[in-house]
């Protein structure tokens, strides 16, 4: 393990680095490097534009960002939980839709195809999609069908050679720049299963979603499924069941739990930064209890935050990590960041609602990262049921 | 081609700086340190190199343990092994004991090229290059911004003073000091941190030397550090626009020396 010279960039107030790895640690400033120098110079114009960094797509695959935590064989780096959660975190420093690409391409694509594919499937999409030569995206969630998805309606029917799959998908990310969509559908047998949609499939269509207020940086889209024909092989043979999509919720679950700490170091960094040199009543505004007040909220929040990540990290390595407990660290790692991001907000008075500054980006960010991936009530309801054992989901 | 690279970590650019008590270095608990800048350079220029005509890239680093990251960094880049000095005998040596210690070891070494960067950021001397290419009877050429490496010869672009430029060829082996801006460094990127792992890193020690910490005393060493103190002045340049704009040219190019 490092020693105390050896430490991340950035916010750690209660010395975290003294339990990471020097590769860890070495993961963490390449991340940050990378999104200073490629990021942060572009994040603003696409912003504005409402439109998604894809000039950064093959940058991503060379740095090894996609896919990190499989195997080499498949084109991933084998990154450790820990590591991969301090890369989700530079990442989402960066941007929410940034990290939201990447989380939606390793741990909602990559993932399943790893866990539930056939050797065929693994082999044909999984080093494409490391190298970001073919991207993919997730589709579960319909118009009709959001924080319960035992209700989803896409159906699957079988064929004489295949599947046919109708229905709408909504609110998918990647959507309409995906070259392949792992759709959740519904078969005869009222069983969920997955399978892999590609884009030029007859009768599948992902209209863009605009007028986001959120993740403006990043693609949002529906899925039209009009009679799509997908033949046996694009099958996700090991996925039957809501077990599957669920599982690939727990793995990007734990990615966001990460990456709302960066969201997070970005907004209490920028405070600090202009707590100290901004100056009223004759004294920087750090001068003032108010402000010191909001800054150590956010610092010791964030320290909170990142180590209930790292434990998580390495109750992951060892296989010890339950889904109730990545509930836990979403709900508050992802509140936490949106409270960090509304103080700074305050802190930077009329400069907070200008983007010159990250902060407002932000927490404009954080409001879909907040609802995604489990809204902060279903993540209270899993706990909830977990400790009183009863679920009070309906 | 086999290429040494010397890389020194120093405190990253934009760090507030405090003067210790001693008045004599700074303050480095809160410090973040990083590759220096122009090192950099040199390091991604003899990574193309190596790409471009095969072989090997060393990396040596002198300093504390904590400069372990920036060998750690360069092996993650695309380094094949490093040397690092480390003992804390080494500290407080002046540029020539340093070009002393690093060429005991280098001699040692067959090599075809030295690379470091123009100068560190922190002491801003420049000299190690030099020094080292004295000590090691090789060919140098500083302020580097384009290399061509024929059969057998290095040549080079070298930057002069006021926007001059001079090209140089030497035989090999030979020492470069590289100017920051030459190529565009890369990151690490995962697999290279993953890689990382298995390369070697030689530790050397004082007593690896052959030499003892008397005999590299230092010939200079700094008496006192610090921070400038502002003097603030503002001159009004007055008069119509077009008498304003005169002034303000006569002054950003009499005074500033800016155009
Ligand atoms: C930018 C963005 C990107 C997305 N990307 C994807 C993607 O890639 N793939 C994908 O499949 N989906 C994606 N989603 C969809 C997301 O997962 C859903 O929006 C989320 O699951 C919530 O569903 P809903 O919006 O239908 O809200 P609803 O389920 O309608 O919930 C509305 C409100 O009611 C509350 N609520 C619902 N049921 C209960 C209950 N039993 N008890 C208490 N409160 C309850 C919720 O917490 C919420 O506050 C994305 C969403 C956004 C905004």
């Amino acid at each position: 393990m490092g020693d105390r010279s050896f430490r991340i960039r950035g916010v750690d107030y209660a010395d975290l680095s003294t339990l990471l790895s020097d590769e860890e640690i070495l993961i963490q400033h390449t991340a940050r490097e990378f999104v200073a120098g490629e990021v942060l110079p572009i994040i603003n114009g696409h912003h504005r534009h409402e439109t998604f960094p894809g000039e950064l797509i093959p940058r991503l695959g060379e740095m090894g960002f996609l896919g990190a935590t499989i195997p080499a064989e498949f084109g991933g780096a084998e990154l450790g939980a820990v590591a991969y959660g301090l890369l989700n975190q530079e990442l989402e420093r960066g941007d929410s839709g940034l990290r939201s690409f990447v989380s939606v391409q390793t741990a909602l694509c990559m993932f399943p195809i790893f866990t539930y594919g056939s050797e065929e499937q693994k082999q044909r999409w999984l080093p494409a999609m490391s190298r970001g030569e073919a991207i993919g995206c997730f589709g579960l969630t319909e118009p009709d069908v959001g924080s319960n998805p035992k209700a989803l309606k896409t159906r699957a029917v079988r064929t004489t050679d295949g599947w046919r799959l109708t229905g709408t998908k909504m609110w998918i990310t990647n959507g309409s720049i995906a070259d392949l969509a792992i759709v959740w559908a519904r078969d005869e047998q009222d069983q969920i299963r997955g399978f892999i949609v590609e884009k030029d499939f007859n009768g599948f269509s992902a209209p863009l979603m605009k007028g986001k207020f959120s993740l403006r940086a990043s693609v949002t889209s529906e899925l039209v499924l009009d009679g799509v024909v997908v033949p046996d092989a694009n099958v996700l043979p090991g996925a039957v069941g809501l077990s599957a999509p669920l599982s690939c919720l727990t793995q990007a679950r734990y990615s966001i739990a990460w990456g709302v700490i960066g969201a997070a170091m970005a907004c209490y960094e920028s405070s600090l930064k202009y707590a100290s040199e901004r100056i009223q009543f004759g004294k920087p505004i750090a001068s003032f209890q108010l402000t010191q007040e909001k800054l150590v909220w956010m610092l010791t929040e964030i320290t909170k935050a990142q180590l209930l990540a790292h434990q998580l990290g390495r109750l992951k390595e060892q296989g010890q990590l339950r889904f109730q407990q990545v509930s836990l660290a979403k709900r508050n790692n992802v509140w936490m960041a949106r409270e960090c991001a509304r103080l700074a907000r305050e802190l930077h008075g009329a400069n907070g609602i200008i983007d010159e500054y990250p902060v407002m980006r932000h927490l404009m960010n954080l409001e879909a990262v907040l609802t995604y991936e489990g809204t902060h009530e279903m993540h209270t309801l899993i706990i909830g049921e977990d400790i009183t054992g009863i679920g009070a989901f309906d | 081609m086999k290429i040494f690279v010397l890389i020194k970590q120093v405190a990253a650019q934009g760090s507030v700086v405090k003067i210790d008590g001693d008045g004599r270095w700074v303050e480095e608990t809160n410090l973040v340190f990083t590759a220096n800048e122009s090192d950099n350079y040199a390091l991604e220029e003899a990574l193309l190199m190596k790409e471009a005509h095969g072989g090997e890239v060393v990396v040596c680093t002198l300093g504390p343990e904590r400069a372990r990251q920036v060998v750690k960094d360069a092996l993650a880049k695309g380094a094949d092994r490093a040397i690092f000095f480390r003992d804390d005998q080494f500290a407080d040596l002046d540029s020539n004991a340093l070009g002393e210690v690093f060429a005991r070891i280098l001699r040692e070494e067959e090599f075809d090229l030295i690379l470091s960067g123009l100068q560190a950021d922190d002491t801003g001397e420049a000299e190690l290059g030099p020094i080292l290419a004295q000590k090691l009877n090789l060919p140098h050429v500083t302020m580097v911004v384009e290399t061509e490496l024929p059969d057998g010869v290095i040549k080079v672009k070298q930057e002069l003073e006021g926007g001059w430029f001079r090209f140089v060829e030497a035989d090999l082996p030979a020492l470069l000091t590289i100017q920051s801006g030459i190529n565009q460094p890369r990151y690490a990127s995962l697999k290279g941190i993953m890689a990382m792992k298995k390369k070697e890193i030689r530790e050397i020690t004082m007593a690896d030397l052959g030499i003892t910490a008397a005999e590299l005393s230092a010939m200079q060493s700094i008496t006192r550090l610090y921070i400038p103190e502002k003097i603030k002045e503002t001159t009004f340049i007055e008069g119509s626009a077009e008498e304003i704009a005169t002034k303000l040219v006569d002054v950003l190019s009499n005074e500033a020396k800016v155009i």
